[in-house]
C-alpha cells in the first residue's frame, strides 16, 4: 500500500451517517487518512437535500441544497460514503438549481464530487486498503451509485483485495432493494415486497456479510435481515475496508 | 369493477395478495428480461442504435406539425381519409358516426393502446356495435371483462389455467390447460370474427411522413386481418407516433422489437398506404386514418415533452421492480408501469389518484436503462411529484414535516436538538438495539423491518472529539 502525495478532501458524511451510522463516516475517514488525505469536516454541513427533492418539495431542497453549496465553496474534491446523495450533486442538482443564482457553483461541484468508492480506486488509484475479513461477502449495488455514478466496478475492486474474504456474487444485485426514500414508508408494501425478494437473493448466495456503498440501502437491508432474524448482516463498503466490521454505532 | 374506483394503495395491496398475479408477472417479466438482453447483445452497438432512436425520436417531435400535415397528405393522396381529433370525444364521435353511416355491426380491433385511452370499446358496444378484440391476449381480457395490464402483453397477468377457465367458460372449450388445444379454440372463434366484419380497427405503431403510410407490428397475424378482411379500415394513432422516412423507421423497428419482446423483428410488419387500389385484389374499400391529440401537443415542448418519445415497447415496464410486483391494473390508467406513471397524469389528469402514480417508484432507474430512446424517466416522475406539490397534492403531514426538516437541516444548532430528540426516542423504542415500532406516519417502516436507533453520538461529535485528542 502507498502513501499517495498530500491531498486535503472535505467528508461530507450526509445526515444519515452523521446521525444514524457514525461508525461508516469514522471508517470512511480513517481509509482516505491511510491514503495520506488529510480530511476536512466544514462545520455546519448537514444535507443534500434529497429527501425533499425526491418528495416534490424543490423550495426545501432548495434551501437546504443552496446552503451546502455555499459551505462547499472553494474547498476542493468533496468525497462521500454515499452514491445516492453523490448522485443527487452530481445529477440531480442540476435540476434543481437549473436558471439559479447557484447553477454556476452547482455545476462546479459536481465536478469535484465524488462516491467514497470511486475515490479511493479512480482518483487516488488504490486497490488494496490492507483490510481483512474471514467470510463470504457479497455486494448489493445501490442503484444511484450504479445508474448515475457508474459506481460497482470500484467496490468489487477493493473487495477483492480484502484478505481472508470470499466474495460471491447476489442473484439481481443491481435490482433495487426497496427503499427509495419516502418510498420506504410511503408505499411501504410495494418497498416490502422488493425487499422480501433481495432477502430471498441474500439468503441464496450463501454470503454472512451483504456490503453496500449507500447506507440508505443498508438501513433497509439490514432491517429486514434483522426482522427475518437470518445470520446474515449487512455493512457499509467503508466499514468492511476499515476493519469496523460489528464495532457498532 | 373498473379499477380506478377503487384507490391506489387498495389496488396496490389488492394486487400484493393475488398469488396468480404475483406468478404470472414473475414468469412474463423474467422471460422477457432474458429475452431482451440476448437480443440486445445480438446487435454490435446496441447503445448507438439507442442513441440513433432518440434522435431520431426527438427530431420528429421537433417537426411534429410539418410531419403530420405531410403524414395527412400523403394518406389523402392515396385515397385515405384522415381525421384531426383533438380528444377523445371527437376521435369516438368520428369512428362512430362512420360506423353508423356506412351500415356496420360486427367491428374487429388489433391491440391499440390508443383506443384503450379514449375508451372506444365502451363507447362503440353503447351504440349497440359488437366489437371484438383479435390479438390473443386482448381477446382474453375482453372475455375477463378488465383492461390491459400490460403495454405489449394485455393479459400478462393471467395464469394458463385463469386462461383455461375463460375459455371454457365462453368459448365452450373442454376443460385442458394444452396451450396448442387453447390457441386453437381462440383462432377458431376469431377467424369467423373476421369474416364477418364490417370495421376493422387498428392501432399505429409508426406513422410514416414521406410515404403516407402507417406501420403496425405484430407477432400473430390478426392485426393483417384487422386490416384487410373488412370493407372499411380505421387507424388509431396519437400524434407524436410518427417518423419521417422509412431510414428513420428502419432503425425504430429495431429497437422496438428488441425492447419489447427479445425479437430482432416482430413476425408481421405491416406497412399501409390507404384503401385497396382498382388493380388491387384485396384489402379495404375504406381506409380512415385518426390522427389522436389528447392533450398531446399541450405537452409538445413542455417539460414533459420527452415522455412523448416512448415507443410503446414496454421494456420499462419489465424492468421496473415496483410494476413486477404490483402489476399493470394498480396503476388505475391505461398506461402502466413507469412510462404510464408519467403519461396517466399528463393524458388523464381527472382520474383521482393520479397524482400519486409517479410516487410509486423508487427512482432506481432501472426504467431509464432499459428504455430504448433512453427517456429520463425518474427525471419526469420527479418533475411530476414537484407539480403535485404545487397543486397542492400531498399527504397532510407532509408540509408540517418538510417544513420541520428544512429548519433542522439549515441551523446547525436546531439539527443537533433534533437529532438528541430522535436518538433519545428511538432509544426508548429499542429493544434488542433495534426499533420494531415506529409511530405514525413512519409506521409503515416498521411493519416488515427493523428500524436502527439514532446513534447517542454523532459522527460529527466524535469527529470533533477526536480531534481535540489529537
Amino acid at each position: 500500500m502507498t502513501v499517495q502525495p498530500h491531498r486535503r478532501a472535505v467528508l461530507f458524511v450526509t445526515c444519515i451517517v452523521d446521525q444514524v451510522h457514525p461508525n461508516i463516516g469514522l471508517a470512511a475517514a480513517e481509509l482516505l487518512e491511510r491514503q495520506g488525505v488529510e480530511v476536512v469536516v466544514p462545520r455546519g454541513l448537514t444535507c443534500c437535500g434529497q429527501m425533499a427533492f425526491n418528495a416534490g418539495f424543490r423550495d426545501d431542497a432548495y434551501a437546504v441544497a443552496g446552503r451546502t453549496i455555499e459551505i462547499l465553496r472553494n474547498q476542493g474534491d468533496v468525497v462521500l460514503p454515499s452514491g445516492s446523495c453523490g448522485a443527487m450533486i452530481r445529477h440531480l442538482y442540476h435540476e434543481l438549481f437549473h436558471g439559479t443564482r447557484h447553477e454556476a457553483a452547482a455545476k462546479e461541484l459536481a465536478q469535484r464530487t465524488y462516491e467514497l468508492s470511486e475515490y479511493l480506486v479512480d482518483v487516488l488509484g488504490v486497490t488494496d486498503v490492507g483490510a481483512r475479513y474471514d467470510g463470504v461477502i457479497a455486494v448489493h449495488d445501490a442503484c444511484h451509485g450504479l445508474r448515475y455514478m457508474g459506481l460497482g466496478r470500484q467496490a468489487r475492486i477493493l473487495l477483492d483485495h480484502v484478505a481472508g474474504a470470499r466474495i460471491v456474487s447476489l442473484p439481481g444485485s443491481d435490482e433495487c432493494c426497496g427503499f427509495g426514500g419516502l418510498f420506504a414508508v410511503k408505499q411501504h408494501q410495494i418497498s416490502e415486497a422488493m425487499l422480501q425478494r433481495k432477502l430471498a437473493h441474500i439468503a441464496e448466495c450463501g454470503c454472512d456479510l451483504v456490503v453496500t456503498g449507500d447506507s440508505s440501502c443498508m438501513t433497509q437491508i439490514a432491517g429486514g435481515l434483522s426482522r427475518s432474524k437470518s445470520r446474515v448482516r449487512a455493512c457499509h463498503l467503508a466499514e468492511v475496508l476499515a476493519n469496523r466490521v460489528g464495532l457498532g454505532g | 369493477m373498473a379499477t380506478h374506483t377503487i384507490a391506489f394503495v387498495e389496488r396496490v395491496d389488492g394486487a400484493l395478495h393475488d398469488p396468480s398475479l404475483q406468478t404470472a408477472l414473475e414468469r412474463a417479466t423474467t422471460r422477457f428480461i432474458g429475452n431482451r438482453a440476448k437480443a440486445v447483445a445480438d446487435v454490435d452497438n446496441f447503445e448507438a442504435l439507442r442513441h440513433q432512436a432518440r434522435a431520431i425520436r426527438a427530431g420528429a417531435l421537433a417537426r411534429l406539425d410539418e410531419l403530420l400535415a405531410r403524414l395527412a397528405d400523403n394518406v389523402e393522396r392515396h385515397g385515405g381519409r384522415v381525421c384531426w381529433a383533438e380528444d377523445g370525444a371527437a376521435a369516438r364521435r368520428y369512428i362512430l358516426d362512420l360506423a353508423q353511416q356506412r351500415g356496420v355491426r360486427t367491428i374487429v380491433k388489433s391491440k391499440s393502446m390508443a383506443s384503450e385511452e379514449i375508451h372506444l370499446n365502451e363507447a362503440l358496444e353503447h351504440a349497440g356495435l359488437e366489437v371484438i378484440e383479435t390479438d390473443l391476449g386482448e381477446y382474453i381480457i375482453q372475455l375477463a371483462g378488465e383492461t390491459p395490464s400490460h403495454i405489449i402483453a394485455p393479459a400478462i397477468h393471467k395464469t394458463r389455467e385463469q386462461v383455461r377457465d375463460l375459455f371454457v367458460q365462453h368459448l365452450g372449450m373442454e376443460p385442458t390447460d394444452d396451450i396448442p388445444t387453447m390457441t386453437r379454440t381462440a383462432r377458431t372463434a376469431l377467424r369467423q370474427r373476421f369474416l364477418q366484419a364490417d370495421m376493422g380497427i387498428s392501432g399505429v405503431n409508426f406513422g410514416v411522413a414521406n410515404e403516407g403510410a402507417i406501420v403496425i407490428v405484430e407477432n400473430e397475424g390478426n392485426a393483417r386481418l384487422t386490416t384487410t378482411a373488412p370493407r372499411i379500415h380505421v387507424a388509431i394513432m396519437g400524434i407524436e407516433r410518427i417518423c419521417e422516412s422509412f431510414d428513420d423507421l428502419g432503425v425504430l423497428l429495431q429497437v422496438l422489437a428488441r425492447s419489447a419482446t427479445g425479437q430482432r423483428l416482430s413476425v408481421y410488419t405491416s406497412i399501409i398506404s390507404g384503401p385497396r387500389r382498382p388493380h388491387e385484389p384485396d384489402g379495404p374499400e375504406e381506409f380512415h386514418l385518426v390522427l389522436l391529440d389528447n392533450r398531446r401537443s399541450e405537452i409538445i415542448g413542455g417539460k414533459y415533452a420527452e415522455a412523448l418519445m416512448c415507443i410503446r415497447c414496454g421494456a420499462c415496464l419489465n424492468a421496473c421492480p415496483v410494476y413486477q410486483s404490483i402489476g399493470g391494473h394498480a396503476y388505475g390508467g391505461v398506461y402502466s408501469g413507469p412510462i404510464g406513471a408519467i403519461l396517466t397524469p399528463l393524458l388523464q389528469p381527472d382520474l383521482p389518484d393520479a397524482h400519486k402514480l409517479p410516487h410509486a417508484s423508487s427512482l432506481c432507474g432501472a426504467c431509464e436503462w432499459a428504455c430504448p430512446v433512453k427517456i429520463a424517466i425518474p427525471d419526469l416522475l420527479l418533475r411530476l411529484r414537484a407539480d403535485a406539490v404545487n397543486n397542492g397534492k400531498y399527504e397532510g403531514y407532509e408540509p408540517p414535516a418538510m417544513f420541520g426538516w428544512r429548519q433542522a437541516m439549515m441551523n446547525p444548532a436546531l439539527y443537533r436538538l433534533g437529532g438528541k430528540m430522535a436518538s433519545f426516542g428511538t432509544h426508548l423504542l429499542a429493544r434488542n438495539g433495534q426499533v420494531r415500532w415506529l409511530p405514525p406516519p413512519l409506521d409503515g417502516w416498521t411493519k416488515q423491518r427493523d428500524f436502527p436507533p439514532f446513534a447517542p453520538k454523532t459522527f460529527t461529535e466524535l469527529w470533533e472529539e477526536r480531534k481535540k485528542q489529537g
